[in-house]
């Protein structure tokens, strides 16, 4: 098993003809059981075209009725992402990957409204990863983002993140020690997503092939604090816990629009902090991660 | 993007959100006409940086007649404006704002801002105006009233008299308070501000409600949709290298410290900087070089790092996953060479391609120090550094 995708998922990918959505499919089919896994890709002005022999359909709901999928990904440009969302979201998808950078925080701020208000109403649920994220993959089985497949192995540790280049970090580092990874998980950099650190833990630990996790995060925000909390509650596995921005100033934004302090609450100390109260074993060195999580197995 | 009090003065006007009546100067002689033209006799001459706290380190002067006008704005312009916000060295002024003197009553606080953990608009406000909210939040934060509003519904009037009657507006101005802050929540949405701020929002004695202050923030994201904003943009107020950077869609933040930063991606450029903290020196910058770095990127990102005359070395960490670590070696070496790097470079490079990048690296002649993790890169550099 895994979280949230396995080898059998059906994916959908919203903006496959663009240079971005192009290059990140060829690269997906390619990865273990891609080929059969990316069945589906949608474009209103191509409906009826194939694009390394993946069908073409004029929506989502065309897409996941003909060809099953229940999984999409987004390389829409920032100006129509949101409404990609809502379109995937409409459509009924169990869970939507959004890998787009730059999406307007308002955009974002109606579409996650929305999608509660779908549910509230008593609409299906679709689950929503990112924006602004490198994806998920189970290594060996299916890749559905960014992230270079061969640095992963199978195996049964998580790693969750909201940084694209650290979550790789962290992968190979425990693929360097030899351990494989159940899932891998970019949740994205902005500062109104879908799937937070918190959602993720729990995944993990209700998945029976993750034994540990490293759970990486960043300053700013609430997000890592509220995970951490639950995981002192209720997490049955050893964490291991980084968040990068020690040296970070306040006031700036680093690079990711959700990194940026705005109280005392989110920066990286307080953060550390908080996680070590809540039995995660923390360290201050990016370089460790692997190591500190093998100590713990 | 952050823009001066006048401009987000001028988008509360358009919200029809009353703020004194105003202009800006850009000389002495213009702050006199402006408030010749004005009229009256009394006259706010305030200092224009993109800092708060401009009060209290003397770039706020009421005037009772133009000579005082003359005399402050020839005090204020042109000075080094040292505040909270602006770190020791401060920041030259270079723009005033003339306005009308008011009449001050009685002082609230009204801030619209984006909540990540609601995922909704908070519009808060509090009876503790003209004093520094965060001080209010901790000491007493029953004073600050909360409102939080779902973008789809909008605003309500329930709501904003809610906060209105709750931070003790007297009735007689409730309506006036509730229309503006119904407009001010507007504003907000419709100019994808990511905070905007009154501190004061005021009471005057004949009743009437105004914005004394005007601060706001932009979503960076939303620029490309709001034009009337960029074109508020005043880059005197910026750092010059970040947004020479940014040109090269380079993300570029200047610190104190003496090693250089070049890595790929955000989340590895803060945690690298850890590391070079953890080993016992500073980091100079923090620089991403984003997905798809090119040669001509990574030279522009050594030319504004070896700028800062503080950079005693560098260090560059890459994780290539789209990016090839020997696109990126190669851009390294032709940048090196562009800009006779005379500082020692460590190279750390992992993922696709790594050992054809570091061949590239090796069989350079240049005298890269090359290291296999990030711990190992961070020591060495530190170590070089201080000479070790």
């Amino acid at each position: 098993m895994s979280i949230l995708i396995n080898k059998n998922t059906k994916v959908i990918t919203q903006g496959i003809t663009g240079k971005t959505g192009q290059f990140h499919t060829e690269k997906c089919q390619e990865y273990a059981n891609g080929k059969n896994c990316f069945v589906a890709g949608v474009n209103p002005k191509k409906a009826g075209e194939k694009i390394f022999d993946i069908p073409i359909y004029a929506s989502v709901k065309e897409a996941s009725a003909a060809s099953g999928a229940t999984v999409s990904v987004i390389y829409v440009p920032p100006p129509g992402a949101a409404a990609a969302v809502w379109e995937a979201v409409e459509a009924d998808l169990d869970l939507v990957i959004c890998i787009t950078e730059g999406i307007p925080v308002r955009d974002m701020l109606e579409v996650r409204n929305k999608m509660k208000a779908k549910v509230a109403g008593g609409g299906k649920e679709t689950l929503l990863l990112g924006p602004n994220c490198p994806g998920l993959i189970t290594p060996e089985e299916i890749k559905i983002g960014i992230m270079p497949g061969h640095i992963h192995k199978k195996g049964r540790i998580g790693v969750v993140s909201r940084s694209g280049t650290l979550t790789y970090e962290a992968v190979g580092q425990l693929t360097d020690l030899g351990l494989g990874q159940s899932s891998a998980v970019g949740i994205g950099g902005d500062p109104i997503n879908g799937l937070k650190h918190i959602d993720i833990m729990k995944l993990f630990n209700n998945d029976p092939d993750t034994d540990a996790v490293i759970m990486i995060g960043e300053i700013g925000g609430p997000d890592e604090a509220e995970a951490a909390v639950w995981c002192k509650a209720n997490m049955k596995k050893p964490i291991v816990g980084f968040i990068a921005g020690v040296t970070a100033p306040p006031g700036k934004r680093m690079g990711h629009a959700g990194a940026l302090i705005s109280g005392g609450a989110d920066t990286a100390e307080a953060k550390l902090a908080i996680m070590e109260e809540c039995g995660f074993t923390v360290t201050r060195n990016p370089a460790e991660m692997g190591k500190l999580l093998k100590s713990l197995l | 993007m952050k823009i001066h009090e006048y401009q987000g003065k001028e988008i509360l006007r358009k919200f029809g959100v009353t703020t004194p009546r105003g202009n800006p100067a850009f000389s002495v002689e213009e702050a006199v006409k402006v408030a010749k033209d004005l009229g009256g006799n009394v006259w706010v001459v305030k200092a224009q940086i993109h800092a708060g706290g401009r009060g209290k380190g003397g770039g706020v002067k009421v005037a009772k007649s133009l000579d005082e006008v003359k005399q402050y704005a020839s005090q204020i312009l042109g000075m080094q404006l040292v505040t909270h916000q602006t770190g020791p060295q401060g920041r030259r002024v270079k723009r005033l704002l003339i306005e009308d003197g008011a009449d001050i009553k009685k002082e609230y606080y009204l801030a619209v801002l984006t909540d990540r953990a609601s995922q909704k608009v908070a519009v808060m406000a509090s009876s503790e105006g003209g004093m520094d909210i965060e001080k209010v939040a901790h000491d007493t934060p029953e004073k600050i009233l909360k409102e939080f509003v779902d973008p789809v519904v909008g605003m309500s009037d329930l709501q904003a008299s809610k906060l209105a009657r709750g931070i003790g507006v007297p009735e007689g101005s409730l309506a006036q308070a509730v229309t503006l802050i119904k407009n001010l929540y507007r504003c907000y949405m419709e100019t994808d501000a990511s905070l905007a701020e009154i501190n004061p929002l005021i009471l005057e004695a004949n009743g009437n409600i105004k914005a004394l202050d005007a601060k706001f923030n932009f979503d960076d994201n939303s620029l490309y949709r709001q034009p009337e904003i960029v074109a508020y943009r005043d880059l005197d107020e910026e750092d010059p290298d970040e947004v020479a950077a940014s040109k090269f869609d380079l993300t570029y933040i200047a610190l104190d410290g003496n090693i250089g930063c070049l890595v790929n991606g955000a989340g590895l450029a803060m945690a690298t900087m850890d590391a070079i903290k953890l080993f016992g020196a500073e980091p100079a910058n923090f620089l991403d070089v984003g997905g798809g770095a090119t040669t001509e990127k990574v030279t522009e990102a050594f030319k504004i790092m070896l700028k800062n005359p503080a950079v005693k070395g560098i260090l560059v960490n890459i994780f290539g996953g789209i990016m090839k670590c020997d696109t990126i070696a190669e851009g390294i070496v032709a940048a090196a060479r562009v800009v006779h790097l005379s500082v020692p470079l460590v190279v750390r490079m992992k993922g696709t391609n790594d050992e054809i990048g570091k061949k590239i690296l090796k069989d350079s002649g240049l005298p890269i120090i090359s290291a296999d993790n990030m711990a190992e890169a961070a020591q060495k550099i530190v170590a070089v550094v201080a000479g070790k």
